[in-house]
């Protein structure tokens, strides 16, 4: 176990820099320069000059990059050139506000998709497992700012029940905080729903047809509890490795989302720090998503070494 | 210059004339500053007492009364920024009727009712948040329900509904700026156009176009078309010379006259759906001249380095605008001057422009002027085609908000029954 983890944990300092390397090389790629984007309507020439030496945007690349590698060895991540901010602070402060959003978005998905699935499996071939097979689809197909649109205008504009956008915190006001963030959970969640419930039909199907979910029911376990205790405990496993991988990819992913909605998160900072050309930003958050990817990477190898004893070489 | 008496910045200091020859000197020293071009002509401030200040200038500048009504004029408290350094744009202390709070990036700005202010009388709120919301549908949908009291850049399409709508209140002013179609005049190799080289190609282009239909097909006919860099019914907009309708058999016959029956231009157009329609109306109306136009839609900050380096034929361009007509045309069309990317110099041009900025005697400027628009629009480097309007919606229960053309919300006066 200890070989096995000294050795995962040395491939994670490589594997960080290869991931650096690649965003700062990938950002150059991107036409537009920041001190022109930041030197406003203007764009007087003396200004876009300062700019340029103020941010080392005049220096070679390398020299950049080996810059800003520096700092993020000393812990320091730059600074926003366009918010004027350390952006360890903007991560900081944007990373719980996705994180909710995540949260509630898997949960919502879990209670929508796992039901769905069980029902559609236990009902296979019938007009329930159609009639849930559709809705997922349906789900999987809409896209997510249109279905944000058509809850606003019906649940803020219409109803007057929810906020239409926006975002409170939950120091500020715990009812505010889940009226804002109900409707784009939902659309997050949704989408993610339909995939959980194909996934959890599959997996129960092939669980309700083995040995074990055969011999419960011979020995005349009332059918709601073989499905639920016996089946479905076992059928979960994919489920929960794919909820996990959507968390993940919600933290970088919901940028859609929060941008109808919003929300002060994750996916916004990134939109407009990529339109604004500002770069120290892009190359933080990346770096810091990247770091939670490798992370949960980790702990979910060492969960299968600790669950199947076969992995551990 | 004389200075209002019983005035107080956020911080308690007073403001008096050394705040103001601190703030200007700051503006003019500050490295980086992006006012010290508007206000270049000033070389020196003096104090003449603690409520008179002179502005020593290089030159007569007549935009200069003008620059100081916008960001140039700011008055900052001068402890508060000699305090806060270069941080100071994170917490700004001034003198207006509101004080900053808090910025939270992406999130909001939120200001607090300023209890000395020197007008309080005329601020009826405690409290005002701006929230930045990117989508327009969104933005309404907010209005809408109640959420916000105050919209503004209403999209043009729904300005119907927001009429309709008993529940919100439309206010509509033209801007000071415009929209216009650039041509690359001389910046290098994609200037070797006919486009470019031929005059009569550009009189071609703008024929084709009728920017009435163009307003209504993608504005629903809520902005203003235009053919100068100030919207007619301005005080500056040379009246002699009124938008040519459109003309697709002069058009053409100016094309054959060219050799040129058949130009193709590629057009560059900010990816916004609207500016996007727009070059497609464009394209469409100048095809039936005999015109290739390919689009070429360009994400902003690529655009304006691909503009910069001069690395386009023509392209869609917009300007905020100013309140004086300097802004909005000399940095644009003289030699060398800085958003001047099409390399477009006219020493004739630049001869009335430089007089249009010592006189002040607002006749003889429009007589420079209207020679300057003479010639610009024989020359056409810039095709002048609308001029947006400020469109806010707001809750009936808003009153005594009125509408300023460089789209300010100034909040004087402003209060919700």
């Amino acid at each position: 176990m200890t070989t096995f983890l000294a050795r995962r944990l040395a491939l994670v300092l490589p594997t960080l820099f290869f991931v650096s390397l690649l965003i700062f090389g990938l950002q150059q790629l991107l036409p537009g320069d920041p001190a022109l984007a930041l030197a406003g309507e203007d764009r007087d020439p003396s200004v876009v000059a300062y700019l340029q030496q103020k941010y080392h945007l005049d220096e070679p690349l390398p020299m950049r990059y080996l810059l800003w590698a520096r700092g993020v060895l000393a812990g320091d991540l730059g600074e926003s050139i366009r918010i004027k901010r350390p952006v360890l602070d903007l991560v900081v402060e944007k990373l719980p506000v996705t994180g909710e959003l995540a949260a509630f978005a898997i949960l919502i998905a879990l209670s929508i998709g796992v039901p769905m699935g069980v029902l559609s499996a236990v009902n296979h071939g019938t007009v329930v497992d159609y009639a849930a097979t559709m809705t997922a689809l349906w789900g999987l197909s809409i896209p997510n700012f249109w279905l944000g649109i058509l809850l606003i205008l019906l649940f803020s504009v219409t109803l007057g029940l929810l906020p239409a956008s926006g975002f409170v915190s939950r120091a500020e006001s715990l009812s505010h905080n889940l009226a804002t963030l109900a409707m784009p959970a939902f659309v997050l969640g949704n989408a993610i729903a339909a995939a959980m419930m194909r996934h959890t039909r599959s997996a129960m199907l092939g669980v309700l047809s083995a040995d074990y979910v055969r011999t419960a029911g011979a020995k005349g376990l009332d059918e709601t509890r073989v499905v639920l205790h016996h089946a479905l405990r076992n059928a979960l496993v994919p489920v929960i490795t794919l909820a996990a991988l959507d968390f993940g990819a919600l933290l970088s992913g919901a940028v859609l989302t929060e941008q109808v909605f919003t929300i002060p998160g994750f996916g916004k900072l990134i939109v407009d720090a990529v339109f604004n050309r500002d770069y120290a930003v892009v190359q933080g958050v990346v770096l810091c998503t990247a770091l939670a990817y490798i992370v949960l990477n980790l702990l979910a190898d060492i969960a299968y070494v600790l669950v199947n004893p076969r992995l551990r070489g | 210059m004389k200075l209002r008496r019983g005035v107080r910045f956020h911080d308690g200091e007073a403001f008096a004339a050394a705040a103001v020859k601190f703030s200007i000197e700051r503006h003019l020293n500050l490295p980086g500053s992006t006012r010290k071009a508007e206000i270049s002509a000033v070389t020196g401030v003096e104090i003449i007492d603690d409520y008179t200040v002179k502005l020593v200038l290089s030159a007569p500048s007549a935009s200069l009364l003008a620059q100081l009504t916008d960001r140039a004029g700011m008055i900052v408290s001068p402890k508060a920024a000699q305090v806060e350094g270069e941080n100071f744009a994170a917490h700004p202390v001034c003198a207006g009727p509101f004080k900053f709070v808090e910025r939270v990036a992406q999130d909001r700005i939120v200001l607090e009712r300023f209890s000395d202010y020197w007008n309080r009388d005329s601020i009826k709120f405690d409290r005002i948040s701006y929230l930045p919301i990117p989508d327009s549908t969104v933005r309404l949908a907010n209005v809408q329900s109640g959420g916000l009291d105050l919209i503004e850049r209403v999209a043009a399409t729904d300005v119907e509904g927001v009429r309709k709508d008993p529940g919100l209140k439309l206010t509509a002013i033209t801007g000071l700026g415009y929209s216009a179609i650039v041509i690359n005049i001389a910046n290098g190799e994609r200037s070797k156009t006919p486009l470019a080289q031929d005059v009569r190609v550009r009189q071609a282009l703008q024929l084709s176009i009728d920017r009435a239909a163009l307003n209504q097909v993608v504005f629903n006919g809520e902005f203003q078309p235009g053919n100068q860099w100030e919207p007619p019914g301005n005080p500056y907009y040379v009246k002699e010379l009124p938008i040519p309708p459109r003309d697709v058999s002069q058009a053409r016959q100016l094309l054959a006259e060219a050799k040129q029956p058949n130009p193709t231009v590629e057009l560059m157009i900010p990816n916004t759906p609207e500016l996007l329609q727009a070059g497609q109306v464009i394209q469409a109306m100048a095809q039936e001249a005999g015109f290739r136009v390919t689009i070429k839609a360009t994400e902003s900050a690529s655009l304006i380095q691909l503009a910069t380096k001069g690395e386009y034929q023509a392209r869609l361009g917009g300007w905020s605008g100013r309140t004086d007509p300097d802004g909005n045309i000399y940095n644009f069309v003289a030699c060398n001057a800085p958003l001047n990317d099409l390399h477009y110099c006219n020493p004739e041009v630049d001869r009335e422009l430089d007089a249009a900025r010592t006189v002040e005697d607002p006749a003889e400027r429009l007589a420079h002027y209207r020679r300057v628009a003479q010639q610009i629009l024989q020359d056409l480097p810039l095709i002048y085609l609308w001029h947006n309007k400020w469109l806010w919606a707001a809750t009936p229960k808003l009153a005594g908000f009125t509408p300023y053309p460089d789209g300010l919300i100034r909040p004087q006066g402003m209060r919700l029954e």
